[in-house]
């Protein structure tokens, strides 16, 4: 239960930081234009391919006592082999997937809309919003994708939590680990764990996004 | 007030360096019905844009309400609230018929707008559809939707690109009548873009002719038909090609 709640606790707050970044990021490379936006989609397009073990090593070296960011010994930097260094680990593995989708779903909406709500007397913030509102299907999807890829991530979080029982122990470290011993019955039974869990947010996420996957 | 609501002078707008508009001067009176005409290109959705306040200008100014719009001095939210436009091709929000046409109330902050919003929808004969999908209407209905929620905000001016192009008889019927009894009864100033001379003719009080950025006449509905002074007007309201 302890290794569940650790599982929800951490990808849940990584979920919620990349959705807080990644929706105004991906709302705001979508509604403007400006000089240098194609590299920074470009960016965004790899950041959504980076492998977990990558970012797992980045943020290891970023964190590590003697890394540009461990070094400076602040209590904002979170330690290596803590619950929160996974948070960030996952947070960047979550966030450009967050971001591009926003942006691919903010795309997607007409381009006339924006310009009639704003004749209709829209702020451009309130104009944004109405977008947003209109590419829902897809934002919701964007926070599956995001979640889908950190809860069942292993790599980064073995590599910075350090998979240390009764500490940053989660469900996808806890697999790997009884796999190793052979206890194939208990990796198993943490496996189906770990898939009604992510089927359950699935649901939730479809519900709270409400009826309009059924038009 | 000197009885104009707009005043334009020396107008420009340039996009990529290629200049589209270039206006010296026109007036739209409080209360009238001024209707651009011209063929594709000539610059008239341009000008409505601009009228619109949705973009600045390149150059030149706009006096409404005798405040200046121009490259340099956005229009504030407050006047740029008092004008509307209707688009040819309506884009409704994705919620019902009410909800689309609350929406332009609700940025405003009102909420206790049901009467406006249900005497919008009886205006344009959309009373029974009121609950249903925007989305799922015709052509017609859809921009129906699209003049009741523009039409509930009151505005003084209301701005209309080829709102009937592509719309059966029926609905350019029912939409040209809610027009003149905007015009009619709540004295609501309107711009009319339109390529279609008949329609300019049935509903205008002063017409311009547009061509590639410029105008070429602005006239009384009467003189622009019978007796245009520019012979690139007369050939334009007989049906000809002019460029």
């Amino acid at each position: 239960m302890e290794i569940v709640t650790l599982s929800l606790r951490v990808s849940g707050t990584a979920l919620l930081f990349s959705t807080v970044i990644g929706i105004p990021l991906g709302v705001g490379l979508g509604l403007s234009r400006f000089l240098g936006r194609r590299l920074v989609i470009a960016l965004l397009y790899t950041g959504m391919g980076f492998p977990p073990v990558v970012v797992g090593l980045f943020v290891y070296l970023m964190l590590s006592r003697s890394g540009p960011l461990g070094g400076l010994h602040s209590p904002l930097i979170p330690a290596l082999f803590t619950p929160a260094a996974m948070v960030v680990a996952q947070c960047i593995i979550a966030f450009p997937l967050v971001a591009g989708f926003t942006m691919a779903a903010v795309m997607g909406v007409d381009p006339q809309l924006r310009q009639q709500v704003l004749s209709l007397g829209a702020t451009r913030r309130q104009a944004a919003l109405t977008v947003l509102m209109e590419a829902r299907v897809g934002v919701v999807v964007s926070i599956i994708a995001g979640f889908g890829s950190i809860i069942s991530e292993v790599g980064a979080v073995m590599m910075v939590g350090g998979n240390i029982e009764h500490r940053t122990r989660v469900l996808t470290t806890a697999i790997v680990l009884e796999t190793r011993k052979g206890t194939f019955d208990l990796a198993i039974a943490l496996s189906v764990v770990l898939l009604a869990l992510s089927f359950l947010t699935n649901v939730l996420m479809l519900r709270l996004q409400g009826r309009t996957f059924d038009e | 007030m000197n009885g104009l609501i707009y005043q334009v002078q020396d107008l420009t707008k340039t996009y990529n360096g290629k200049p589209i508009l270039r206006v010296d001067r026109i007036d739209v009176r409080w209360g009238e019905i001024f209707a651009l005409v011209g063929p594709s290109g000539a610059g008239k959705s341009t000008l409505l844009r601009l009228l619109n306040f949705l973009e600045l200008p390149t150059g030149g100014r706009i006096h409404f309400h005798d405040v200046e719009f121009g490259a340099d001095r956005p229009m504030a939210l407050k006047l740029r609230r008092r004008v509307t436009m209707v688009s040819q091709r309506p884009v409704l929000l994705n919620r019902s018929v009410w909800d689309n046409v609350a929406y332009g109330l609700r940025l405003r902050g009102q909420r206790d707008a049901a009467s406006q919003i249900d005497a919008a929808l009886a205006q344009v004969g959309l009373t029974a559809l009121a609950r249903q999908r925007a989305r799922t209407l015709s052509g017609g209905e859809a921009q129906r939707v699209a003049l009741a929620r523009a039409m509930v905000l009151e505005p003084d001016v209301l701005l209309l690109d080829e709102p009937t192009a592509n719309l059966d008889p029926y609905n350019v019927g029912l939409i040209e009548e809610t027009v003149r009894q905007l015009n009619r009864e709540r004295g609501t100033t309107l711009v009319l873009v339109t390529h279609n001379v008949f329609q300019a003719r049935r509903l205008a009080h002063r017409v311009a002719l547009m061509l590639e950025g410029r105008v070429v006449e602005v006239a009384d509905v009467q003189t622009f038909f019978d007796a245009p002074r520019d012979p690139r007007t007369a050939a334009f309201v007989r049906g000809e090609m002019v460029y």
